[in-house]
C-alpha cells in the first residue's frame, strides 16, 4: 500500500471540510472495498476522511411511512435490524448474503452504493425499492444514481447520508453468488410497492445494475413467478466473463427473478 | 507517523505507526503478538480474525488508524488463568486443526458466532457463518463439530449460571 494520511471526520461538516483540505483524498467508510483495492495499489489516495464515527449517519428508523437507513449502517445491522425484518425483510436478507461475517461487521449500504460495484447487492434494491439517495446537499432518485460500472450521480466530495423508501407491500431477492467471491453472478430484486412493480438486476449487466421493463410489465398484471416464464433477457447487454457468458446470465436472470417472485 | 492507542486483550497499548499499517501488522509486528495470521491478500482467508468492539473483523483488511481508540481481542486473549477458552478446548478435543495456520482465525470466528447466536447454532448456521475462514487442511467437518460441542458447552454454562 502507498503512504497516506488518515483523518477522523465527527461530523459530515467535518469531512467535507478534511477532503476539501486535499485534491486526492477519498472517504472511508467501512473500508471493505477501499483498503483491499489501496492494498493492491489500485488506489492511492494521499487522504483518508474516515466516515465510520459520524453519529448522524448511523442508524435505522421507520416514521411517516418512510424507512431511513443511515449511511454508515453495517450490513450486520441492517440483517438483524427488527425494524428492516418488519418493514421490508427481503432487504434483510439481503445484507445478511453480503460476503461474509466480518465483512458484514465493517461494510456499510452508503460505501456500498457509493462504490456501485456492478456484483454488489445493494443496487438492485434500491431501484426496485425506488430509493431516494439523501446526500449532504441534495437527494437523487435511485434510477438517477447508478450511471455505469462503479459509476455514481455524485460529485467528488458528496457523502452519501442516508437512503430512504417507502416500505413495499411485497418483495424478495434472490443471488447467485459467485462461489469464490460471494458476490453476485446474478441477484436480483423485485418489489411492488406503491408505484407499481419494480425489478432491479445485479451482477449481470454489462453496464451495471439495471431495471427489467420486461419482467416489470408481465408482473403488473400477475405478480407470480408462472408470469415470468415466456420473459427473456437480451444478452448482448449483459456481462461476459471467466464466472460465465452473457447467455448463461441472461438464464440466470430469468431464474433469479422466478425464485425471489415466489419468496416475496 | 500518527500515535495509536487501543485495548488489546484488556492491556493499554500505543505506539507511532505509519497511517497505511494494517491493524494484523501492528497486533503482529509492533505488539509482538503472533498468533493473528496473515494467510492471503484479497480478504477471503479469515487466518486474520480479531475481534474490535466485540465483533469479529479482518485485521487485514482494517487500518491500525481505524482501530484507534477500540477494544481488540486477540486469540492470545481468550485463555484465562492458564484454562483454555471452551471455543479452544473444544478445537483440541474435537481435532479442529490440522496444520494450524487458520485455527487462530476459526476460534476468534467461532467465539463471534457463538456471541450472535448462542446455544441455537446449527450445523447449516455455522457453514454459513464460516463463509469468511477458508482452511488449506479442508477440515472444516471437525471444525464444525468442535465449534457445535463449544457453543452447547457454553449455553449449559450459562443456563448453570442462572
Ligand atoms: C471478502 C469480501 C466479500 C464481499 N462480498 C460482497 C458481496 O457479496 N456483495 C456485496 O455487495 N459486496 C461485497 N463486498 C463489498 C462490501 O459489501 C463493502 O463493504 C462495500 O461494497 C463497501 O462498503 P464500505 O463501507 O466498506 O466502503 P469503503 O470500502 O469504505 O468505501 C468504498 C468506496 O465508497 C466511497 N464511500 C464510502 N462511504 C461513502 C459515503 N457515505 N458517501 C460517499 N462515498 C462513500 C469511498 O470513498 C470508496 O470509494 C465484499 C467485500 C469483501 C472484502
Ligand atoms: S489475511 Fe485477512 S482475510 Fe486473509
Ligand atoms: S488446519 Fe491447516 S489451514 Fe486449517
Amino acid at each position: 500500500m502507498y503512504a497516506t494520511n488518515y483523518h477522523r471526520a465527527s461530523s459530515v461538516a467535518d469531512a467535507l471540510r478534511l477532503k476539501g483540505a486535499s485534491d486526492e483524498a477519498k472517504y472511508v467508510s467501512g473500508g471493505m472495498t477501499l483498503i483491499p483495492t489501496m492494498k493492491q495499489r489500485l488506489a492511492a489516495p494521499s487522504d483518508l476522511v474516515d466516515l465510520r464515527h459520524i453519529a448522524e449517519m448511523k442508524g435505522i428508523t421507520v416514521s411517516g411511512g418512510r424507512v431511513r437507513i443511515g449511511a454508515g449502517t453495517t450490513h450486520a445491522e441492517v440483517a438483524q435490524s427488527a425494524e428492516i425484518k418488519a418493514a421490508c425483510p427481503a432487504l434483510a436478507h439481503l445484507a445478511s448474503l453480503i460476503g461474509d461475517p466480518q465483512v458484514r461487521h465493517m461494510g456499510t449500504i452508503g460505501g456500498s452504493i457509493a462504490n456501485n460495484d456492478p456484483a454488489a447487492d445493494y443496487p438492485s434494491a434500491m431501484l426496485a425499492l425506488a430509493a431516494t439517495i439523501v446526500t449532504d446537499r441534495r437527494e437523487i432518485a435511485a434510477d438517477d444514481f447508478f450511471t455505469g460500472l462503479f459509476e455514481t450521480a455524485l460529485q467528488d466530495d458528496e457523502i452519501v447520508v442516508a437512503v430512504t423508501f417507502a416500505p413495499p407491500e411485497r418483495a424478495g431477492y434472490s443471488k447467485f453468488p459467485n462461489p469464490a467471491s460471494r458476490y453476485a453472478m446474478t441477484g436480483v430484486f423485485v418489489a411492488k410497492g406503491p408505484g407499481g412493480v419494480r425489478v432491479g438486476v445485479t451482477g449481470a449487466g454489462a453496464n451495471g445494475v439495471f431495471r427489467h421493463a420486461a419482467m416489470e410489465a408481465a408482473l403488473t398484471g400477475n405478480f407470480s413467478a408462472q408470469a415470468l416464464s415466456g420473459v427473456t433477457t437480451d444478452p448482448s447487454e449483459l456481462l461476459s466473463d471467466i464466472h460465465g457468458s452473457a447467455e448463461y446470465r441472461a438464464n440466470l436472470v430469468n431464474v433469479m427473478a422466478r425464485r425471489a417472485v415466489a419468496a416475496a | 507517523m500518527t500515535k495509536v492507542s487501543m485495548t488489546v486483550n484488556g492491556r493499554q497499548v500505543s505506539g507511532d505507526v505509519e497511517d497505511r499499517t494494517l491493524l494484523v501488522h501492528f497486533i503482529r509486528d509492533r505488539l509482538g503478538l503472533t498468533g493473528t495470521h496473515v494467510g492471503c491478500d484479497t480478504s477471503q482467508c479469515g487466518a486474520c480474525v480479531v475481534h474490535m468492539d466485540g465483533k469479529a473483523i479482518k485485521s487485514c483488511s482494517t487500518l491500525a488508524v481505524q482501530a484507534a481508540g477500540s477494544s481488540i481481542t486477540t486469540i492470545e486473549g481468550l485463555a484465562k488463568d492458564g484454562e483454555l477458552h471452551p471455543v479452544q478446548a473444544a478445537f483440541k478435543a474435537n481435532h479442529g486443526l490440522q496444520c494450524g495456520f487458520c485455527t487462530p482465525g476459526m476460534v476468534m470466528a467461532a467465539v463471534d458466532m457463538i456471541n450472535r447466536h448462542g446455544g441455537n447454532l446449527d450445523e447449516a448456521t455455522v457453514r454459513e457463518n464460516l463463509e469468511g475462514n477458508i482452511c488449506r487442511c479442508t477440515g472444516y467437518h471437525n471444525i464444525v463439530k468442535a465449534i457445535l460441542a463449544a457453543a452447547a458447552e457454553m449455553s449449559a454454562g450459562r443456563q448453570a449460571a442462572e
